[in-house]
Order: C-alpha cells, then structure tokens, then sequence
C-alpha cells in the first residue's frame, strides 16, 4: 500500500528532434564542453529538421512524451538549403493547431542551433526541461495503451 | 430552377450528340427525395434522370480522379465552389484536363437537411426557393423558413459565384449574392476562449466520431491512394480502443494533410454522420495561413504555389504560438 500511494517527484520525458548537421553537433559540443544538461532529453537525430512529419510530434506525444523540442540549423544556414523554411512554415502550423485543441503550447518548441552553439544548445534543454517540469505531465496527448 | 435544369440536360445531349464528350457525371435522385447521389450518365436518352436542385451539394470533382482515367471525354457539371477543389486537383496533377469538359452550372446555395430536420420537419418532399423565403414541402404541410436557417454553413459564406475553371457556362439569369459574413467568426470565438474550455469543447466533439472515414472520403484534397489511416499499425486506423488520443490524433493529422490546399468547400462537415464542425479545423488552418503568409485561397489560381510548399526567408518564428499567436 505504502508503495502505492508514495508520490514520486515528477521527471518530464522530453524528445527532441535535432538535425544532423548542426542541432546535433551542437550537442555534441555541449558534451565535450563538459557543459550539463538533463538527461530525461532524449535526442533523435535526423538528417535535416525538415524531415520532422508531423506525425513524429505526435507520436512523440503518444507514446509518452511530456515535451517535444526540433532544432535546426538556423534559418538561412540550411545544410540543404531550404529545408528549414518549410519546417519552420509546418511546424508554426502545427504548434497554432495543437494550441487550437487546447493543448498547453508550451510543450511544443523549436529552437535553432547551431554546431558552434554548444551553451545554447545546453541552455535551451535546461530551460525547456524547467518549463516542461513546471508544466507537469502531458495527459491530454497520452495514449492510454502506451501507458505503463 | 427548371429552366436551368432545362438548360442543362440540352446542353448535355448536344455535347453527346455532337460525340464532344461520352459521358455526363452529375447528381441522381437518391433514395429519399432529398438525397441526391452523384452518378454517371452513359447514353443520351438516360439523361432523364438527371437533377440539378437546392439538394445537389455534393462536390464532383473528387470524381473526375476516376472518371478522367477512364477512356472519353466526361462532361462535369460544377457549382462556382466546385471548381476551386477542380483546379486544386489540377494544380496537383490528379485530373487528366483533356478529359473533361466542364459545364459551369449557377449555384444559389444548397440546403443542409439536418438543419430542416433540426426545426423538426420530416417526410420532406421538396424545396422552392423564392430568393428570399424556401418553402419547404413534406408529407404534413408547408413550412417556410428563411435561407439563413436552412442553407448549408459553407453556402451562407459563399465564396462567389464566379466559376475559377470552366469550358463554358450556364449563367443564372438571376443571380443572387450572399450577404457579406465572416466565414472566421465561429474560430476567432474558440481561438478567444481559454485552452481548457477549447479542450472541453473539441474533447466533446471529437468524441462523437465513429472513424466512419466519411470525411477522408469525400475530401478532393484527400486524394493518396495510400493513405496513412489505413494501415493498421498507425494506431488509428480503427475505433477499437476508445481514447481521446485516438480521436484527436486522427482529426489532427486529417486536417494537417490537406493545410493549404483545403479550398474550403465544406464536404467534410457536410457528410459527417455525427455533425462535427471539421471545416473549423480547417479553417484554422486557413485563417494562421492567410495572418502569416498572406491571404491564400487554394484553388483559385491553379499555378499558384501552395503555402506549404513555398517560403519565404522573413517566415515567422513558431514561437508566435506561444507568444499568442499574433503576427
């Protein structure tokens, strides 16, 4: 009963999204810049934000998620040219979709980042980790059969 | 109204005659007198059966992605919205364009059956429309009521009666124009409500959905002949399991799939068993398009390119969301 009723201190589960070329290496420069973020960040990598369906948010969402981050290179500085423009054009529309549901717009965000950028990258997980915890648990996107 | 019905039918028998076309896809009488059914019309003298009236609201443009496969000419007849999801469809390479002709019919709005059911009349057997009142005539008398409560939501925010795509008309010879109304109003209202209570009430109407797929269905922009509802795996494909997740989820990324290129032309809402407002998920999506990326009607200028697949380096930041979603 004891183990039952105990209230464990509430840890967000966080994805983010960060791309290969430089939201990754952004991360990667914050681990070997010693410099400490979060681990309950769990990072996917992909080849460029872009590739980021939609879909993935929500699944993020479904399976458990309390908070969903995408970086990317910054606007202008796309390792393919363009593809941060039509991220950033979906992802506006999502994110104002999400918030038309009643869904809490804060556990949505994309961030730039770039390879050089290692303090940003570790200021903003700390930042959006803080919001996230004081946010509490994401109930209205959770998918009951993913629940453990 | 019949002499356009008129019109019709002898413009389409001359295009049979004449061999320009081999086929007509219009509306037929269903099977209560105020179902009307898309159908196919063959040989010329079957075009007996051919309606044109205040129940014909069904888009047929989604049809002519089958009908343009097929070998022939088909002679289309479409109301002025029609042809924004017409050049839409085109616009994505869905319709073969010499396979059609199109007959630009006049459109006066169409009725909503539910709302006439809503004001409790049954055994309807016809509707007159005077330009102002509709009678309405059922197995228990007249009833008149104005066009405001009868007229499908989409048809009281007309988007004009100019058709956008045509090989020629058929003009009204009285036309007749909708008051100005904001189409945006019943989502300026919800964007102005609190997250919880606009949770409460899309939890309320969302949950009312039986994933009947109606709404993909009738969809011109829903067009993919995979689509990713069915496949089982999605975790939406079916209603088994009763979550909000589930419901959310689907109208989520329904709506999504066709953001910017959704004309509006309301079928969705239209055909819904349930009566849940799709348009306005829709229309949201038209309304953060039009205040970010300038006003956007798809459909109206088949070369124009989408929102979606089109930037522009001063784009806003998705933060404007979470700073309150202003420009």
């Amino acid at each position: 009963m004891q183990a039952v009723t105990e209230k464990k201190p509430f840890t967000p589960l966080i994805v983010a999204f960060c791309c290969n070329w430089c939201s990754y290496a952004g991360a990667d420069l914050a681990g070997t810049s010693r410099l400490s973020y979060p681990a309950n960040v769990k990072i996917i990598r992909v080849p460029c934000s872009c590739r980021v369906n939609p879909l993935f948010i929500l699944r993020a969402f479904q399976r458990g998620a309390d908070g969903v981050i995408l970086c990317g290179c910054h606007p202008g500085d796309c390792h393919y040219s363009t593809g941060n423009y039509y991220t950033r054009r979906r992802m506006t529309l999502l994110f104002s979709m999400l918030d038309y549901l009643g869904i809490e717009r804060e556990r949505t965000r994309v961030e730039w980042v770039s390879a050089a950028e290692g303090t940003k990258f570790a200021a903003t997980m700390n930042d959006f980790v803080q919001t996230i915890t004081e946010l509490g648990e994401n109930v209205k996107l959770g998918d009951l059969r993913c629940k453990q | 109204m019949q002499a356009i019905v008129d019109q019709i039918k002898a413009k389409a028998q001359e295009l049979l005659a004449a061999g320009t076309v081999d086929r007509v896809l219009g509306w037929e009488a269903g099977e209560l007198a105020y179902d009307r059914t898309p159908a196919v019309f063959g040989p010329a003298e079957a075009l007996d059966g051919l309606k044109y009236d205040l129940f014909c609201a069904a888009n047929l443009s989604k049809y002519l992605i089958a009908e343009t496969k097929k070998e022939g000419k088909v002679l289309a007849l479409l109301k002025p919205c029609d042809t924004y999801s017409f050049n839409q469809l085109l616009h994505e390479h869905r319709i073969r364009r010499e396979g059609v002709y199109v007959l630009g019919i006049p459109c006066r709005g169409k009725i909503d059956v539910r709302k006439l059911a809503a004001m409790g009349m049954e055994g309807i057997t016809g509707v007159e429309d005077d330009g102002t009142t509709l009678t309405v005539h059922t197995l228990y008398g007249d009833h008149t009521c104005s066009r405001e409560e009868a007229l499908l939501e989409r048809c009281l925010c007309c988007k004009g009666k100019e058709h956008k795509a045509f090989d020629e008309v058929i003009a009204d010879p009285e036309p007749y124009t909708e008051p100005d109304r904001d189409r945006f109003s019943m989502v300026s209202k919800l964007e102005a409500m609190a997250p919880q209570e606009r949770f409460a009430f899309w939890q309320g109407e969302l949950s009312k959905c039986i994933r009947c797929n109606a709404c993909r269905n009738v969809c011109p922009a829903c067009s993919c002949l995979n689509c990713v509802f069915d496949n089982p795996a999605s975790g939406v494909s079916g209603k088994a399991n009763v979550d909000p997740f589930e419901e959310q989820l689907f109208h989520i990324i329904r709506a999504f799939h066709v953001a910017g290129r959704c004309t509006d032309c309301g079928e969705c809402s239209r055909v819904c068993p349930q009566g849940i407002p799709l348009h306005l998920l829709n229309r949201k999506f038209i309304q953060d398009i039009n205040r970010f990326y300038g006003e956007y009607q798809a459909g109206a200028d088949p070369d124009a390119r989408g929102p979606l697949t089109s930037y522009t380096t001063g784009d806003v930041e998705p933060s404007v969301v979470s700073k309150g979603g202003a420009k």
